[in-house]
């Protein structure tokens, strides 16, 4: 069993210090909270600049293990005195390779361990975004040990394509954490904007199908004319939807997740087994574009 | 017999829009855009009587509270006294503070010196005294000036560049015309000002529909199938009149340099918005 709090941020545009310190009050506040602190922090993509940063990235990144102490002294300024597990987005400086990444961490033990650094594989390079015109995309996809198990980050859109949770899950993964920063956009009806509605249905089917948790953290706050949407949920592997926030609000989010719900999960719908039987037909298919020899051999690149 | 459902070729319109979703969205980026960012707590906008402004006056009004919402009315002495009721229609329904301005005597001072101004000249002047009268009160009040163009008309070109298009922040900049009607009859804007024809009222007379030549709705439902990558052939199947998406195609593609800042001459690789890029709120 694990306690996760997934927190929906609000971040202050381009303001490290201003984050961190905001931060240091929200560890006060799970501290002080009647559940005490959680075993896991999740925040969203970006968490500690805000997402639309243009050239700002190269002032702002930060190398993974310096951002880990960020967040240590964040913790320890809150009065956190045993260790705890973030997961947070973040602009990555890696020897002036910048990413736009997530870490999980292990603060407030003796020092600061990064466990584990996804860098965002899609970056977005349409309509408003740009983010390939200053980043660098991550070229691996891996899981790792977390407090739950085995446990893969998705930024974003990474989270969009439905190749994606399937890897994480076919290697291994039982909870999946999703950082994001999420423009919105859509007003049609409903109550909730397009884009938290195509959210919401995306981690549910992506829940439902793997048998894993979903962490969503969504960005909240408008930059410069553009709404982070929000939305932030947590997705049983079922494919309920255990909690969600709106699009607007920070706010902290609950949960105990269950080890025993992802069995059960999997027994019920038991469509990544099945995946893991038919995958080899599928996947040595010589039509897929697919390398054979290496990422640089493959066809209609 | 199978019952049978046809799927019609024409999409929809992709106009509609949830009041309350975009009353809440909007207020919102207003609170943030002015409060969070700029520390700005009080508005100023001109308020003419028309529905645009109406719905931004409303929009202000809730985001930053009636007391905090400074209107002002503008009007020239050919301006229709309508326009100027229907704007105290408007303040006095949200509260708001409102004042007026007479700007005949600025703009009529400058026509002195350009007495072959036509029309369009002489309402060009008229937009760009107002948007100073605007900042200078901006200025005296701790405002912060909101615009008020709707997309159909930043779409096709109608308005003055560098007068209706300068505030820093504009609510209803996305919205059709049509949206912005909806969202009016959402926010409870009078009726009378929701039905009146919307006219710029920089002459007599003059409404935006004979203006542009086509009625909002069907230059509404053409520019979002433009927006949305259709080419003419295929709007004109879609069920649309070709001469409708002509004229409608012909104002986006003369226009796109007003919805854009002025040319600069790039001649190093930090060029300003070129090569040195921040964002707005950086």
């Amino acid at each position: 069993m694990l306690d996760v709090a997934v927190v929906q941020w609000k971040p202050r545009k381009g303001d490290l210090a201003a984050n961190f310190g905001a931060l240091e009050s929200a560890f006060a506040q799970l501290l002080a909270g009647p559940g005490g602190a959680p075993g896991l922090v999740v925040l969203p993509e970006a968490a500690m600049t805000g997402y639309f940063l243009e050239g700002g990235v190269y002032e702002l990144a930060l190398p993974a293990t310096a951002f880990a102490q960020r967040l240590d002294d964040a913790w320890r300024g809150a009065g956190g005195s045993g260790p705890i597990d973030v997961s947070c987005g973040f602009y990555e400086n890696d020897q002036g390779a910048y990413h736009n990444s997530a870490l999980y961490a292990t603060i407030g033990g003796p020092a600061p361990r990064v466990r584990h650094v996804h860098r965002k594989m899609f970056l977005p390079t349409y309509g408003v975004f740009d983010e390939e015109r200053f980043l660098t995309r991550g070229r691996r996809l891996e899981t790792f040990a977390s407090a739950f198990g085995t446990t893969a980050i998705l930024i974003c859109e990474d989270a969009w394509h439905a190749i994606m949770p399937t890897i994480a899950a076919l290697k291994g993964a039982r909870l999946l954490i999703v950082p994001s920063a999420s423009p919105g956009r859509g007003l049609a009806g409903g109550g909730l904007l397009e884009s938290v509605e195509r959210w919401r249905s995306t981690l549910s089917l992506t829940a439902s199908e793997h048998g894993v948790y979903v962490l969503y953290a969504g960005l909240t706050g408008f930059e410069g004319g553009k709404g982070m949407s929000g939305g932030s949920c947590i997705v049983a592997p079922n494919g309920e939807v255990l909690a969600a926030l709106d699009e607007l609000s920070p706010a902290i989010l609950r949960a105990t997740l269950d080890p025993d719900e992802v069995d059960l999960a999997r027994a019920t719908l038991p469509l990544l087994g099945n995946l893991g039987a038919v995958l080899p037909d599928l996947w040595f298919d010589d039509a897929l574009p697919l390398p054979r020899g290496g990422a640089a051999d493959a066809p209609g690149r | 017999m199978l019952p049978v459902v046809e799927v019609p070729l024409q999409r929809s319109d992709g106009l509609a829009i949830d009041g309350a979703l975009t009353e809440r969205w909007l207020v919102a980026f207003l609170r943030d855009e002015m409060i969070v960012r700029r520390g700005i707590e009080r508005a100023v906008l001109g308020l003419s009587g028309g529905i645009d402004s109406a719905v931004v006056a409303y929009l202000c009004a809730r985001a930053l509270g009636p007391e905090n919402v400074h209107a002002i009315r503008m009007p020239y002495r050919t301006s229709s006294a309508d326009s100027l009721g229907d704007a105290q229609t408007v303040a006095d329904a949200l509260g708001i503070h409102v004042e007026t301005i007479d700007i005949t005597d600025a703009v009529d001072g400058y026509l002195r010196h350009a007495s072959d101004a036509d029309p369009r000249r002489r309402g060009n002047v008229m937009a760009r005294m107002r948007m100073l009268v605007l900042f200078d009160q901006s200025a005296r009040l701790g405002a912060l000036p909101v615009g008020t163009g709707n997309k159909t008309e930043r779409l096709m070109g109608y308005f003055t560049w560098h007068a209706d298009d300068t505030p820093p922040v504009n609510p209803i900049g996305d919205l059709y015309k049509t949206q912005v009607w909806a969202l009016a009859r959402h926010l409870g804007v009078p009726v009378h000002v929701i039905d009146k024809p919307p006219s710029a009222d920089l002459e007599a007379n003059q409404t935006d529909e004979s203006d542009l030549g086509i009625t909002y709705l069907m230059a509404d439902r053409i520019l979002s199938q433009i927006l949305a990558g259709y080419r003419n052939e295929q709007i004109v199947a879609h069920g649309y009149d070709a001469a409708d998406v002509a004229l409608v195609r012909k104002r986006v593609e003369s226009t796109h340099w007003k919805r854009h800042l002025p040319t600069t001459a790039l001649v190093s690789s930090t060029a300003i918005n070129e090569f040195y890029l921040r964002p707005v709120d950086f």
